[in-house]
C-alpha cells in the first residue's frame, strides 16, 4: 500500500514538475507547482511527519503559491507568453549539465548505504506523544535560538517587502 | 516500507528539474517557482533522513527552511514587481544591467 502510494505520487510529482518548466503560460506553471506541493505533503504523511505535511499544505500550497498567482495576475504577462526568445545553445548546455549532475547525484545516493545511530524519536515514540507536541517541545528547548532568529528574519522580510513596494524606489 | 534511497532519488530528480527550469526559462516568476521546487526537494531529503534515522532534527530544519522560503517569496516577488514597474518586463534577458 505504502509502495503503491509512493511510486504513484512520485510519478505525478515528476510529471507535474516537468510541466512547471515546460508550460509557456506562467499560470499553468503555478498550478502544476501547487499539484507538486500537494503530492509532497502526502509523501510527508507517509514519512510520519504530520505537522510538516499540514504546514506544507497551509504555507506552501496555500500562502506562497497564492502570492505567486496573485503577482502573475497583477503583472498581466500575456505579451511574455507570446514572445519566447530562443537560446538553442544555452538550452542544450543546460540540459546536458542538468542530466550529468542528476545522474551523478542519483548514483551517489543509491550507491552509498546510509547508516548511522538511530535517534530517540522512533515513529512509535513520536506518535505516542503526538507529532506537533514533539516538534513544539524541541522548538522551544533545543532549537530556541534558531526559532528566535527566525522571527528576526521574518521582520526583515516584512520591512524589505514594504520598502520594495514603495512607489519611488 | 519504501527504502530511503528511492526518496533521495525522487528528491534529486525534482532538484534537477528545478535546476533545468532556472537554466532554460526566461520568465523571472517561473525561475522563482523553480527555486521553490529546489527548496522543496531539499525538504523531502531532510524528512526522508529524519524518518530513516529516527530523528526529529530533519523535521525542525524543514520548518526553518519553510520560514526562509516564505520570507524569500515575499521579498523576491516584491523585487519582481519593482522590476516590472521600472522596466515593464520580467524577461530576465532584458534585465541585464548588472551583467558584464
Amino acid at each position: 500500500m505504502e509502495a503503491i502510494l509512493f511510486y504513484g505520487l512520485a510519478a505525478i510529482m515528476v510529471v507535474s514538475s516537468l510541466m512547471v518548466i515546460l508550460r509557456k503560460n506562467p499560470v499553468h506553471s503555478a498550478l502544476f507547482l501547487v499539484l507538486t506541493f500537494l503530492c509532497l505533503a502526502v509523501l510527508y504523511l507517509l514519512l510520519n511527519a504530520q505537522f510538516i505535511a499540514a504546514i506544507q499544505v497551509i504555507v506552501y500550497a496555500g500562502a506562497i503559491m497564492v502570492l505567486f498567482i496573485f503577482v502573475i495576475m497583477l503583472l498581466n504577462l500575456e505579451s511574455e507568453v507570446a514572445s519566447k526568445s530562443s537560446h538553442g545553445l544555452q538550452k542544450f548546455w543546460a540540459m546536458a549539465i542538468s542530466i550529468v549532475l542528476a545522474i551523478s547525484f542519483v548514483s551517489i545516493m543509491t550507491v552509498r548505504v546510509f547508516t548511522g545511530g538511530k535517534g530517540d524519536f522512533s515513529p512509535e515514540a513520536v506518535n505516542a506523544a503526538g507529532n506537533s507536541e514533539v516538534i513544539g517541545r524541541l522548538l522551544f528547548t533545543e532549537f530556541l535560538l534558531p526559532f528566535e532568529i527566525t522571527s528576526v528574519l521574518l521582520l526583515a522580510a516584512i520591512i524589505g517587502a514594504i520598502v520594495l513596494a514603495k512607489k519611488k524606489l | 516500507m519504501v527504502p530511503i534511497e528511492h526518496y533521495l532519488v525522487l528528491s534529486a530528480v525534482l532538484f534537477f528539474i528545478g535546476v533545468l527550469g532556472v537554466f532554460v526559462r526566461r520568465n523571472a516568476i517561473v525561475i522563482f517557482m523553480c527555486i521553490e521546487l529546489m527548496l522543496n526537494s531539499a525538504n523531502l531529503a531532510f524528512i526522508a533522513f529524519a524518518r530513516h534515522l529516527d530523528s526529529m532534527d530533519g523535521q525542525i530544519f524543514v520548518f526553518f527552511v519553510m520560514t526562509v522560503a516564505a520570507a524569500e517569496a515575499a521579498v523576491g516577488l516584491g523585487i519582481i514587481i519593482a522590476l516590472y514597474r521600472n522596466r515593464e518586463t520580467v524577461n530576465v534577458d532584458d534585465i541585464n544591467l548588472m551583467k558584464w
